[in-house]
C-alpha cells in the first residue's frame, strides 16, 4: 500500500515561499493502477518525487509499503526504492554505456543479488527484447528503450512502479504497445503503478484517477466514475 | 558570405559565452603557469646575461688579466711595462693557500691568501667593515679578511693573525669585492694583506701553489682592444706559461657557466608550457561536452559549421588571451623572486629589469599553443548535426563525435600543427637541434606510448572483469572499456602530465645527486698538503705519534709535457679554443681534429700546463679504467714506462693508448708510453690526478706528499692542525668536515630550489589533472544520480567512481613515470653530463599521489552526484 499523509512541500526562492504541493493525502491500495494528472506547474512531478523518496517533504509523510519515509536518510530511501520501487521515465534515462541487459542488470546488481543477469535476461524476454539484450540504447528504438526501462522497472519485483509520462516520447501506436505493457505486468505482478500523465486517453485507462490543480487534489476518482463521467451517465 | 553574419557571430558569440565564461576562463587558464615559467625563466636568462655582461669588466678586476704559476718575468714583464708607459694602469693580486691561526684562541684554519699591490682593485671598490679598514691596509702588517674567518678562528678585528712567520693586525672584514661569488669565500676565507708583506710571511717557497696575477687597466678602456692584443700575442704568452684573460673571456666563461642552470629551467619551461596546453586540450573537450546541445540548436536555426566554429574558437581565443596575460604577469613576479632564490650561486650582483621581448615571446608563444591546444576539440563542435537538437533523447556521447572525426582534414592539420608546435619549441629552447628534435620526439612518443597503453587497460578491462567480482568494482572497471569511456583521454592527459613531471623530477634529483656526492664521506677528514719530500716523514710521525691513523700518503711530482708522439710541444699546431669536445673518449690521436699540416689539434692549456702527477699500483674510489690497462705498468718488450691519463685531458691532448708522451720532470726528461685512460670523478674530495704514473718511474723525482688523515673530533682536528703548521709553516692543510659543512649548506639550498620547483611542477600539474577528469564529469554526474533513483547508495556511487578513477589515475601515473626513465636519463646522459642513478621510492610516491588525486579530484568533481537528490532525473523530463 501506498499512503501520502498531507504532503506539503515549499520552494524557498529569495523572500518568498512557493508552495508547489499544499496538504495532499490519499491512500491507494496494493496492486492498483493510478494516474495522477494536472496541467503543467500542478504539483505532479513534485508529487511523485516525495512518493518515490526522491525528495523529502516539507510537512507530511509517505508510507511505501507500510514503511514510513520520514526518518530514513537519503541512503535508506535509496535502498528502499532498491528494494520496492521501480521507475519508467519519460525520456527513458537509460545508461548510454551500458547494454540493454546490463541496464535491466542495475537493480538487481545494487542489491547484490547473485542472479542478477539471469533475472534480467528472463525479464528482458517478457518484454520482447531477449535478442536486443547485447545492443546499447543508442542501437535501440524509443519504444525498445522504453521496454529496457520497463523491465529495469520490474526486474525487481517492485512493490510499486512510478512511471512519469511514460509514452511522452513516443509515437501513438508504440506509446499504447508500452502501456499493455505495463498493464500486464501490473496484472501479472501485483505491483502498485502509479503513472504521472497529460494523456486523457492514458489516464482513462487507470482505476483511479487523481488531479492536482495548483499544489492540491482537485478530484480523486475510482474507475466506475471515470467510465460514468466519459458516458455521461454520472456527475 | 556577407560581413554582416559575422559580425553578428562575433556578438552571438559573447552573449552565448556569458554562462560558461568563467568556466572556460578557468580552463584557458592552464597556460597562464606555462606561459608565467616561460616569461619568468626568459627574463631571469635575460637578466642574467645583461648582469653579466656588465659587469665582466669588474669581474675579471680588468681589460686584461695574465695571470701564471710565478712572478711574471722576462718578456712578459716587458709587455706589461710597455703598457705601463703607455698609460695604463695595473695592478698585481698573489693567491695562494695558507693556514692562518690566531694565537690568542689557539684556532687554525686554511685560507686563501691575497697579496695585492697598492693600485688593487683597478675597477670597482672593496667594501669593508668598518668602511675605513681597506685604505688602513697600507701601514704595515695589516690584514682585511672574511667575517667566516674570524668565526672560525673566534678572533675579532684587532686580534693578530698568524700567516707563515708574520703576525698581521686585523683591521677590518671584506663585505665584498667585485667579481668574487660567496661560493668562493666558502672554499676558503679570503686574508687581504698587502704584497709588500708578502715575503716576511716565507710562504711562497719552491713548490707552493700560487697564483700571480696582473691585472691591467688599459687607457682606451676598450675591450676590443684588449682582445686583439691578447691574440697578436697569446703564443709569447704561452711560451712563458702565462695564461691571458680579457673581461670579454671572463663574459664567455661566465655565460657558460650559468648555461647549464638556463638549460634545466629551459627544460622546466618546455615542460610548463606543454602540461598548459595539456590542461587547456582536456578542459576545453569538457567544454565541448556541455555545448553540443547549444551547437545543435544554433544549427537547427541556420548558422553554418564555419561560424559554430567561429563563435566558440573566438571565445575560447578571448579566454586563451586572459590566462596567457595573467601567465605573463605571473611571470613577471616570478622573475622577480628568482634571484633572492640564486643569488648565492651567481657570481654577479642580479639587476632584475622587465624584459619586453621574453614578455612578448611568452605572450605569444602561450596564446598560441592555448589556441591550438583548444582548437582540436572545437573542432567537434563544427560536426554537430543539427538533428541533435530534435532527438536529444538520442544521446550522443563527445566520445563518439570524436570518433567521427578521426580522419578529418582539419583535425589532421590541427594535429600536425600541433606537433610542429611542440618539436619548435623543444628545438628553440634545447641547447642543440639534435636535442631539442629528440626531445620533441620523446614527448611526442611518451603521448602514443600512452594512447596505446590506455587503449590495451580498455581492451583488458573487457576481458578481465569477472563475474565473481563486486558489482561497484565490476562496474567502475567496466566504464573503462564502455562506449563513450574517458580512457584514452583521461590517460593521455594523465599520464603526459605524470611524465613531464615525472622526467623534471628525475632531471633535477640526478643533478642533486652528483652535486650531493661530492660532500661524500670518505674516511679521512683532514688533508696535508704542500708536505716537502723532507717533512712527509716528521708529517706522518706527527699524526701516528697524536694518536689518529693515516689514510693516505700520496706523492706528487710536477712535470711538464714536452713532446708526444716525438713531436715538440713548441712546434704543435696553435689551437686557442679550449673548449672539450663533447662525447666519450676515443683511441687513438685524432679526437680534436687536425689542425695545420695533419697534425692533431691540441688544447694549448693542456699542452703548457704544469701537471702534478702521482705513481701508484692501485686504482682509487673516484677512478675507473675506460680504456687500455691498469696498472700502467710497461707492457713486455717495450722500453718505455706506462702511464695513465684522465679521460678528459687525454681528449684535450688528442693522445690515446699507445701514444708517446715525453715529460720533463724537474729537468729530467722521461719518456712514457700511454696505458690506460681513466674516467675520474673530480667532485670527490679526494687527491686525483690528470696523469698516473706506475710505481718505479718517479721515485727518485724531486716530489711532495699529501698526507689524508681520520682525525675523531673538531678539537682534535684543531690541536693537530696547529702543532703541524707549528712546526711546518708551509705546510696547509684542510678540514674536510669544515668544507663537508660549506657543501652541504649549499646543497640544502639547492635542495630547497629544486623542492620548489618540483612543488611547482606538480602545481602546474594540477590543472590538467582537474581538467583531464572534468571532461566526462557530466556524463559521470547524470549516471551517478541515476544509480541513485534506482536505489544506489551514495557509497555504492562512490565506490564506482573510486574504482574507474583508481584504475585511471594507477596506470596514467605508472605508465607516465614509466616512460620518463628513458626520457630522464636520455636528458641527464646527453645535455648534463650527469650519472643517472634514480630511486624507486619517490616515483612509487608520485604514481601514488597521482592516482590518489585522480580519486580525489574525481570524487570532488562529481561531488553534485552526492549533492543533487534523485529528483533531478525528473525534473529532467
Amino acid at each position: 500500500m501506498l499512503v501520502a499523509r498531507e504532503l506539503t512541500k515549499e520552494y524557498r526562492s529569495g523572500d518568498a515561499v512557493l508552495r508547489a504541493l499544499d496538504t495532499v493525502s490519499f491512500e491507494i491500495q496494493q496492486g492498483a493502477y493510478v494516474a495522477i494528472v494536472g496541467a503543467s506547474g500542478s504539483g505532479k512531478t513534485t508529487l511523485l518525487g516525495l512518493l518515490a523518496g526522491l525528495d523529502t517533504p516539507t510537512h507530511g509523510t509517505v508510507f511505501i509499503d507500510g514503511v514510513d519515509l520520514s526518518p530514513l536518510s537519503e541512503d535508506a530511501r535509496a535502498r528502499l526504492r532498491g528494494e520496492k520501487v521501480g521507475f519508467v521515465f519519460q525520456s527513458f534515462q537509460l545508461i548510454p554505456t551500458l547494454t540493454a541487459l546490463e541496464n535491466v542488470a542495475v537493480p538487481l546488481e545494487l542489491r547484490g543479488d547473485p542472479e542478477a543477469t539471469v533475472r534480467a535476461r528472463d525479464v528482458l524476454d517478457r518484454v520482447g527484447l531477449a535478442t536486443r539484450a547485447n545492443h546499447f540504447p543508442a542501437q535501440l528504438s524509443g519504444g525498445e528503450q522504453q521496454r529496457v526501462a520497463i523491465a529495469r522497472a520490474f526486474a525487481n519485483h517492485p512493490r510499486v512502479l512510478f512511471a512519469d509520462e511514460p509514452t511522452g516520447n513516443l509515437d501513438a501506436t508504440t506509446g499504447a504497445r508500452v502501456i499493455e505493457l505495463l498493464e500486464a505486468l501490473n496484472r501479472e505482478s501485483g505491483s502498485t503503478v502509479v503513472i504521472v500523465s497529460h494523456d486523457p486517453a492514458l489516464a482513462a485507462r487507470a482505476g483511479r484517477i487523481i488531479r492536482l490543480g495548483d499544489g492540491r487534489i482537485i478530484s480523486d476518482t475510482a474507475r466506475e466514475q471515470v467510465t460514468r463521467v466519459a458516458s455521461g451517465v454520472g456527475a | 558570405m556577407t560581413r554582416r553574419p559575422w559580425r553578428m557571430v562575433a556578438g552571438l558569440a559573447w552573449r552565448e559565452g556569458r554562462t560558461m565564461r568563467r568556466r572556460l576562463l578557468l580552463y584557458m587558464s592552464s597556460i597562464a603557469l606555462g606561459g608565467g615559467a616561460l616569461v619568468a625563466i626568459d627574463s631571469f636568462a635575460a637578466n642574467v646575461n645583461a648582469s653579466v655582461h656588465e659587469s665582466s669588466r669588474s669581474l675579471l678586476g680588468g681589460d686584461l688579466a695574465l695571470s701564471a704559476r710565478t712572478p711574471l718575468h722576462g718578456e712578459t714583464s716587458a709587455l706589461v711595462d710597455s703598457l705601463t708607459h703607455a698609460g695604463s694602469r695595473t695592478a698585481r693580486v698573489t693567491t695562494f693557500p695558507s693556514m692562518a691561526s690566531v694565537r690568542r684562541t689557539g684556532r687554525t684554519r686554511l685560507a686563501q691568501v691575497r697579496g695585492v699591490s697598492d693600485d688593487y682593485p683597478l675597477v670597482g671598490r672593496i667594501e669593508t667593515d668598518p668602511g675605513s679598514a681597506w685604505s688602513l691596509l697600507a701601514g704595515g702588517p695589516r690584514t682585511v679578511v672574511d667575517p667566516a674567518l674570524l668565526a672560525t678562528l673566534d678572533a675579532h678585528i684587532g686580534d693578530s693573525l698568524i700567516l707563515g712567520y708574520t703576525r698581521f693586525a686585523i683591521v677590518g672584514t671584506i663585505r665584498s669585492v667585485p667579481g668574487d661569488a660567496g661560493i668562493s669565500a666558502a672554499i676558503g676565507p679570503r686574508v687581504f694583506i698587502p704584497e709588500r708583506d708578502l715575503p716576511e710571511t716565507q710562504l711562497l717557497i719552491f713548490g707552493s701553489r700560487a697564483d700571480y696575477r696582473t691585472l691591467i687597466a688599459l687607457p682606451a678602456r676598450t675591450p676590443i682592444a684588449g682582445e686583439r692584443w691578447v691574440q697578436r700575442l697569446r703564443p709569447r704568452l704561452e711560451r712563458e706559461h702565462v695564461r691571458a684573460q680579457t673581461s670579454a673571456d671572463a663574459e664567455t666563461n661566465l655565460t657558460n657557466a650559468i648555461q647549464r642552470l638556463t638549460d634545466f629551467l629551459g627544460i622546466i619551461g618546455v615542460v610548463a608550457l606543454l602540461l598548459g596546453g595539456i590542461g587547456v586540450a582536456s578542459g576545453v573537450a569538457a567544454f565541448v561536452a556541455r555545448k553540443i546541445d547549444a551547437a545543435a540548436i544554433l544549427r537547427c536555426l541556420g548558422a553554418t559549421e564555419p561560424q559554430v566554429l567561429a563563435m566558440y574558437v573566438s571565445q575560447a581565443a578571448a579566454m586563451g588571451l586572459v590566462g596567457a596575460a595573467a601567465g605573463a604577469a605571473l611571470g613577471v613576479g616570478i622573475q622577480f623572486a628568482l634571484p633572492f632564490a640564486a643569488r648565492d650561486f651567481l657570481p654577479v650582483d642580479l639587476t632584475v629589469s622587465l624584459v619586453p621581448r621574453a614578455i612578448a615571446r611568452g605572450l605569444l608563444v602561450s596564446v598560441w599553443v592555448s589556441l591550438l591546444f583548444a582548437l582540436r576539440p572545437l573542432l567537434a563542435l563544427r560536426r554537430v548535426s543539427p538533428l541533435q537538437a530534435l532527438r536529444r533523447d538520442v544521446d550522443v556521447p563527445v566520445a563518439a563525435v570524436a570518433r567521427r572525426r578521426a580522419l578529418d582534414p582539419a583535425v589532421v592539420a590541427v594535429t600536425i600543427a600541433i606537433i610542429a608546435t611542440i618539436v619548435t619549441i623543444a628545438v628553440t629552447r634545447a641547447p642543440s637541434l639534435r636535442i631539442g628534435l629528440a626531445t620533441g620526439a620523446g614527448i611526442i612518443g611518451a603521448v602514443v606510448a600512452l594512447w596505446l597503453a590506455a587503449a590495451a587497460l580498455a581492451a583488458a578491462a573487457r576481458r578481465l572483469v569477472r563475474a565473481e567480482w563486486p558489482y561497484v568494482l565490476r562496474q567502475g572497471i567496466a566504464n573503462l572499456h564502455r562506449p563513450a569511456n574517458q580512457t584514452r583521454a583521461v590517460v593521455v592527459a594523465l599520464g603526459s602530465g605524470a611524465f613531464l613531471i615525472s622526467t623534471l623530477y628525475l632531471v633535477q634529483s640526478a643533478l642533486v645527486h652528483e652535486f650531493a656526492s661530492s660532500a661524500q664521506a670518505s674516511r679521512a677528514n683532514l688533508l696535508f698538503f704542500d708536505v716537502q719530500q723532507d717533512q712527509a716523514h716528521g708529517v706522518d710521525s706527527a699524526i701516528r705519534h697524536a694518536g689518529y691513523p693515516v689514510i693516505e700518503r700520496t706523492p706528487i711530482v710536477t712535470m711538464r709535457i714536452t713532446a708526444i708522439n716525438g713531436l715538440s710541444v713548441g712546434v704543435q699546431a696553435t689551437d686557442t679554443t679550449d673548449t672539450a669536445d663533447a662525447g666519450a673518449p676515443r683511441r687513438g690521436a685524432a679526437s680534436r681534429g687536425r689542425g695545420p699540416g695533419g697534425r692533431p689539434r691540441r688544447a694549448q692549456w693542456a699542452l703548457r700546463r704544469e701537471y702534478r702527477s702521482t705513481y701508484r699500483d692501485t686504482l682509487v674510489g673516484s677512478e675507473r679504467i675506460v680504456a687500455g690497462h691498469w696498472p700502467a705498468v710497461r707492457a713486455a718488450g717495450d722500453s718505455l714506462a706506462g702511464v695513465s691519463f684522465e679521460d678528459g685531458v687525454a681528449r684535450e691532448l688528442s693522445v690515446g693508448v699507445g701514444d708517446v708522451v715525453t715529460w720533463d720532470v724537474q729537468g729530467v726528461p722521461i719518456q712514457t708510453r700511454v696505458a690506460s685512460l681513466r674516467a675520474v670523478d673530480w667532485g670527490r674530495f679526494e687527491p686525483n690526478f690528470f696523469a698516473v704514473f706506475p710505481s718505479g718511474v718517479l721515485e727518485h723525482a724531486p716530489q711532495q706528499a699529501v698526507i689524508l688523515a681520520s682525525v675523531p673530533n673538531a678539537a682534535a682536528t684543531a690541536t693537530l692542525q696547529r702543532d703541524i703548521v707549528d712546526r711546518y709553516p708551509n705546510v696547509s692543510t684542510i678540514d674536510l668536515s669544515l668544507i663537508r659543512e660549506t657543501v652541504n649548506g649549499i646543497v640544502n639550498k639547492v635542495t630547497i630550489a629544486i623542492r620548489f620547483l618540483a612543488l611547482f611542477a606538480l602545481v602546474m600539474g594540477f590543472p590538467v589533472l582537474v581538467t583531464a577528469v572534468a571532461a566526462t564529469r557530466r556524463e559521470r554526474v547524470h549516471e551517478g544520480v541515476l544509480l541513485k533513483t534506482l536505489g544506489a547508495t551514495r557509497s555504492q556511487v562512490g565506490r564506482i567512481m573510486i574504482a574507474e578513477y583508481f584504475a585511471l589515475g594507477a596506470l596514467a601515473s605508472v605508465t607516465g613515470i614509466g616512460l620518463s626513465i628513458p626520457a630522464a636519463w636520455s636528458l641527464v646522459h646527453f645535455v648534463f653530463e650527469s650519472p643517472f642513478n634514480p630511486t624507486i621510492t619517490p616515483l612509487l610516491a608520485l604514481a601514488t599521489v597521482t592516482a590518489a588525486l585522480t580519486v580525489a579530484i574525481g570524487a570532488a568533481g562529481s561531488r553534485d552526484v552526492f549533492a543533487e537528490t534523485p529528483l533531478v532525473m525528473l525534473r529532467a523530463e
